[in-house]
């Protein structure tokens, strides 16, 4: 806890260091200091995952009237260690990457806020330190994403529907809370797990849905996802790791900390809803990233997407345990873990790389880059290891992740409960779609901006960025690799990490080892063998090579139909690519397209000019959200006649008002 | 688990090689059998069955040309396509449902190892900036990530039936309860398969494996920048994919004659049927190809999507049924 303690300390420290010195020394400062409290935060996460002892501290001396409650268990711990890896990378990425307002005092000093706010919730242990928690989070998140609002105005719309879902997601979480206070005299986590059983089945579920509701509107889960790919493109790249890897994941442990942990379990529609939203959200995530072209927001469509899959595996686990399979339920539960933390790794190095494109090549837009694998050598090679594995290659983390989620779901049929078994087909369908989908979006990401040529002259200049920055993404290239090649590792952590949450200790369903071996069914997934025959395969390939080879290499100009006129315009683009998945999907994605023809004036066989616009909307805001705003707007609008200026009016008014009152009392 | 942990080594690694042999070989003498059945149904005689064994033979040995603008992809490509389907041939239970890595042999692992190929062929139809690779790449994963799933459900009914998603096993379940073979959702999952087992092989109705008409390529426009030996990596691989997927329909759905102990009579034996099996399938898809046009590209979703309700209603009734 000492060591806990220290690196928020240093958090707040650097905080104040970055709002404190001259720009020269600011950034290194900073940056470093966030770095040592990561490593800090880590190496408590790890303890507590090693010996699976919880630490407690309580103390009065900051918040007054409640005082402060921590608790670091493994539950919490699993995010504490995703939130420092990320952190670490980031804060070391941010060395190189600040320029102007993203290195200036107030900036510097937010991130180091959001960095401390995103280590204390996992840590907060009753209502008023994890309200705090949550709200500093929210808030300094929210400041972030307008860093840039100078030069570019959508940061500051998206920052306005952030804070807005963000503020109504914690009423609605403080609304929850109140619920599970009424019988606890008390508002320390451990006193509401104890009285829950006190109350009554409406209380427990209004506590769960509106604390659900809030934690989903964090976690972007669909339809309260619409912030998130406003967001996620506006904030600067290292803010987006950490809101993408770590803040997004937080959503997921407020409801696996009050659903399973603080309720104890409860019902089965409670899960199976839960389940419907994970499905829901992939598809729906998957889908809109195979159509963005803009490389940030397609990440934080694949971040619903990821989402998505995590909560219909905490969804089977929550819906198991209610119909008593609880072996199964603790394999699900674990699934989710592993790909929370290989998420946290993957989708964090790939905003980063998102903004290390940006730095080099002027733009995130697919559709303006081209030809960067020439260019920027490094930054592809550490663009194309998290891609693997969002795409679910074997031996990447994304890919033993989603193979222990399948058979935690397989097994689930286990339960002959016929919702589970629906709310669990449905699941494998969409884990079979987001595979497929995920596949199109990362293929287009790499394929267009790396491969092929340049389509503007700044993706032709690209040069690479600072070491820092490349450094920093290797850092999290390998938790890709490792929980890619021997998953096993971590799996007894979060064997205990699981327990905690699900509130039992059941039998472990792995087997102890490097690769994933169930321990109750036939399944096994060994990366280390089939590892080792992808090497003796490639061996034996180069070999047979080597020996057939005769002819050399030489350079020719590709195939282009017998003229010898290739320009990068001809290229595919990030559009024409995804064109037939939308065509088929057109109904989802009701896509804006126009094509607009100016012909010669002599003759209409012949076209002046062609202009083609292609824009795919979120269908969510434009079929929810826009009618609710524009009926705010016309509400507004009509309030306004009320109000003439006279003050007869208002006090006339003010009259009815006391009236109403009275009557209302009697 | 270890339920296969008693073939000894040098067993389990030489069936595997003998696997991946006979793919390498198979696979080609398939494309030359299909080609000569579909030339005779059309009246014509049609080049030897061993015609693609040859080209391949002959493109070995050529100079390699790289396109201009083109990275390391290109030549790596067709090396990651490649590897993939070997391990994942290595792995499958075709002669004997004892190969190496049994335990692993997982449905799930050969689904994405087969994904892994066309990724990486995606990839290089992509990496020399023209117009057919970027329209190859395009169609084919759009046709990948709508028969995958379809893929995936379709196996679940097999592994619900069976209680685990491990090849080896669920073959081996079968061949103890033969029941299973005529229930609803076998047989379900079988149209289920094979149509998607058509999309991946790119063979008609989905795909003309013969057309260079721009329009209607797929496949052939990814690899429209290949050559010389690195042309033939991509073919051997692709025969060996579509080998590999023919060999497990017949698996999956006529399971006998699989060596199922570790003497090298039943594996002989298992390697004869394996055969037998696999060229019954290629024969059954060329004919079939015979009668049918090609379906327009944006009819193929329809098709897929076809499918994928056959996997989905297989499993519904795996559940409605145990």
């Amino acid at each position: 806890m000492a060591l806990l303690l220290a690196s928020l300390a240093l958090c707040l420290l650097g905080g104040l260091l970055g709002l404190l010195l001259r720009e020269s020394v600011r950034v290194m400062t900073t940056a470093s200091i966030g770095a040592i409290a990561c490593v800090g935060a880590f190496s408590a996460a790890l303890r507590v995952l090693l010996n699976g002892t919880p630490v407690n501290l309580h103390t009065s001396l900051v918040l007054p009237l409640s005082g402060v409650d921590l608790s670091l268990d493994p539950l919490g711990a699993t995010f504490v260690a995703v939130t420092a890896l990320v952190g670490f990378a980031s804060c070391l990425y941010y060395v190189g990457y600040a320029k102007d307002e993203s290195g200036s005092r107030a900036t510097l000093s937010l991130f180091m806020l959001f960095l401390f706010s995103l280590i204390l919730v996992p840590v907060a242990s009753s209502v008023m330190t994890w309200m705090f928690a949550w709200e500093l989070m929210a808030l300094s998140s929210m400041l972030l994403i307008t860093t840039e609002h100078r030069d570019r105005l959508a940061a500051r719309e998206a920052a306005l529907w952030y804070g807005v879902l963000t503020q109504l997601g914690a009423a609605s979480i403080l609304l929850g809370f109140l619920f599970m206070t009424l019988h606890a005299h008390g508002q320390t986590f451990s006193l509401l797990e104890h009285h829950a059983r006190a109350l009554d089945s409406l209380e427990r579920s209004a506590a769960f849905i509106f604390t659900l509701l809030g934690f989903a509107s964090k976690a972007g889960i669909v339809p309260l996802h619409v912030w998130l790919p406003k967001a996620h493109p506006e904030a600067p790249s290292p803010i987006s790791a950490l809101m993408s890897g770590s803040m997004v994941a937080l959503g997921v442990y407020g409801i696996i900390r009050v659903g399973d942990t603080l309720l104890g379990g409860g019902s089965l529609w409670w899960w199976i809803t839960v389940t419907a939203l994970g499905v829901t959200s992939a598809l729906y995530g998957a889908l809109h990233a195979t159509t963005s072209t803009d490389l940030k927001r397609l990440l934080a469509y694949s971040t619903i997407d990821v989402m998505g899959l995590i909560l219909l595996g905490v969804g089977a686990a929550g819906a198991l345990t209610a119909t008593g399979h609880r072996e199964v339920a603790h394999l699900a539960m674990v699934a989710s873990l592993l790909l929370i933390i290989a998420h946290g790794a993957f989708k964090g190095c790939l905003f980063l790389a998102a903004g290390a494109i940006e730095r080099s090549a002027g733009t995130r837009n697919l559709d303006e880059l081209g030809g960067l694998l020439a260019r920027i050598p490094t930054t592809a090679l550490l663009f194309v290891v998290p891609v693997l594995s969002v795409m679910a290659v074997p031996l990447f983390s994304g890919f033993s992740s989603e193979w222990l989620l399948f058979e935690g779901l397989l097994h689930g049929f286990v339960s002959h409960n016929s919702a589970t078994s629906i709310a669990i087909l449905v699941s494998v369908i969409a884990l079979a779609l987001t595979g497929g989908l995920t596949a199109i979006a990362f293929v287009k990401a790499f394929g267009i901006a790396f491969l092929g040529q340049p389509r503007t002259i700044a993706a032709a200049e690209a040069k690479e960025v600072a070491p820092s920055m490349r450094f920093a993404m290797l850092v999290l290239c390998v938790p890709s690799l490792v929980l890619g090649v021997a998953p096993g590792v971590v799996i007894p952590l979060l064997n205990r990490a699981s327990e905690t949450g699900l509130g039992f200790t059941p039998a472990s369903p792995l087997t102890r080892g490097t690769g994933l071996v169930l321990s109750s069914w036939q399944g096994s997934m060994e990366p280390l063998l089939l590892l080792s025959a992808v090497v003796i395969a490639s061996l034996g390939l180069w070999a047979l090579l080597s020996l057939t080879a005769r002819g050399g290499t030489r350079q020719v100009a590709p195939w282009s139909s017998g003229r010898d006129l290739l320009t990068p315009r001809m290229q595919y683009t990030a559009t024409s690519f995804a064109e037939p998945l939308q065509r088929v999907f057109v109904d989802v994605l009701r896509p804006d397209s126009d094509l607009d023809v100016t012909h010669e004036s002599e003759s209409r066989y012949y076209e002046q000019h062609l202009a083609y616009l292609n824009r795919v909307d979120d269908t969510i805001e434009r079929s929810v959200y826009h009618p609710i705003i524009r009926n705010f707007r016309r509400a507004g609008t009509a309030a306004l006649r009320l109000q003439n200026g006279s003050i007869h009016r208002y006090l006339a008014f003010g009259f009815a008002a006391l009236l109403i009152v009275l009557v209302a009392l009697a | 688990m270890n339920f296969l942990a008693t073939a000894p080594l040098f067993y389990t690694v030489g069936t595997s090689s003998l696997q991946v042999l006979v793919l390498a070989v198979g696979g080609l003498l398939l494309l030359g059998v299909m080609d000569k059945i579909r030339a005779r149904a059309e009246g014509r005689r049609g080049a030897s069955v061993l015609q693609p064994l040859r080209d391949v033979r002959k493109l070995m040995t050529k100079e390699r040309l790289h396109a201009r603008f083109s990275s390391v992809v290109l030549p790596l490509a067709p090396l990651v396509l490649l590897v993939a389907t070997v391990v994942a041939v290595a792995i499958a239970p075709l002669a004997s449902t004892q190969p190496a890595l049994a335990p692993s042999s997982d449905i799930y692992v050969i689904v994405y190892l087969l994904l892994t190929g066309s990724i990486a062929l995606a990839l290089a139809g992509l990496d020399a900036g023209t117009a057919f690779g970027g329209m190859g790449s395009s169609r084919a994963m759009t046709i990948s990530a709508l028969a995958e799933p379809a893929l995936l459900v379709a196996v679940l009914a097999l592994s619900i039936q069976a209680g685990t998603s491990n090849l080896p096993a669920i073959i081996s379940r079968t061949l103890a309860h033969p029941t299973m073979l005529s229930s609803p959702t076998r047989l379900l999952a079988l149209v289920a398969i094979l149509i998607v087992v058509i999309a991946e092989t790119g063979r008609l109705p989905v795909d003309n494996p013969s057309t260079h008409l721009e329009l209607t390529m797929i496949h052939e426009a990814m690899i429209l920048e290949y050559a010389g030996p690195e042309l033939s990596l991509v073919t051997v691989a692709s025969a060996m994919r579509l080998g590999l997927l023919f060999a497990l329909v017949a698996n999956l759905f006529v399971p006998w004659g699989i060596a199922t102990n570790t003497s090298p009579g039943a594996l002989a034996l298992g390697t004869l049927w394996l055969v037998v099996k696999t060229s019954l399938v290629a024969v059954g898809v060329s004919l079939m190809e015979v009668h049918r046009a090609k379906l327009r590209l944006f009819r193929v979703p329809e098709l897929l999507a076809g499918g994928f309700v056959l996997s989905v209603l297989a499993v519904v009734t795996g559940l409605v049924t145990r």
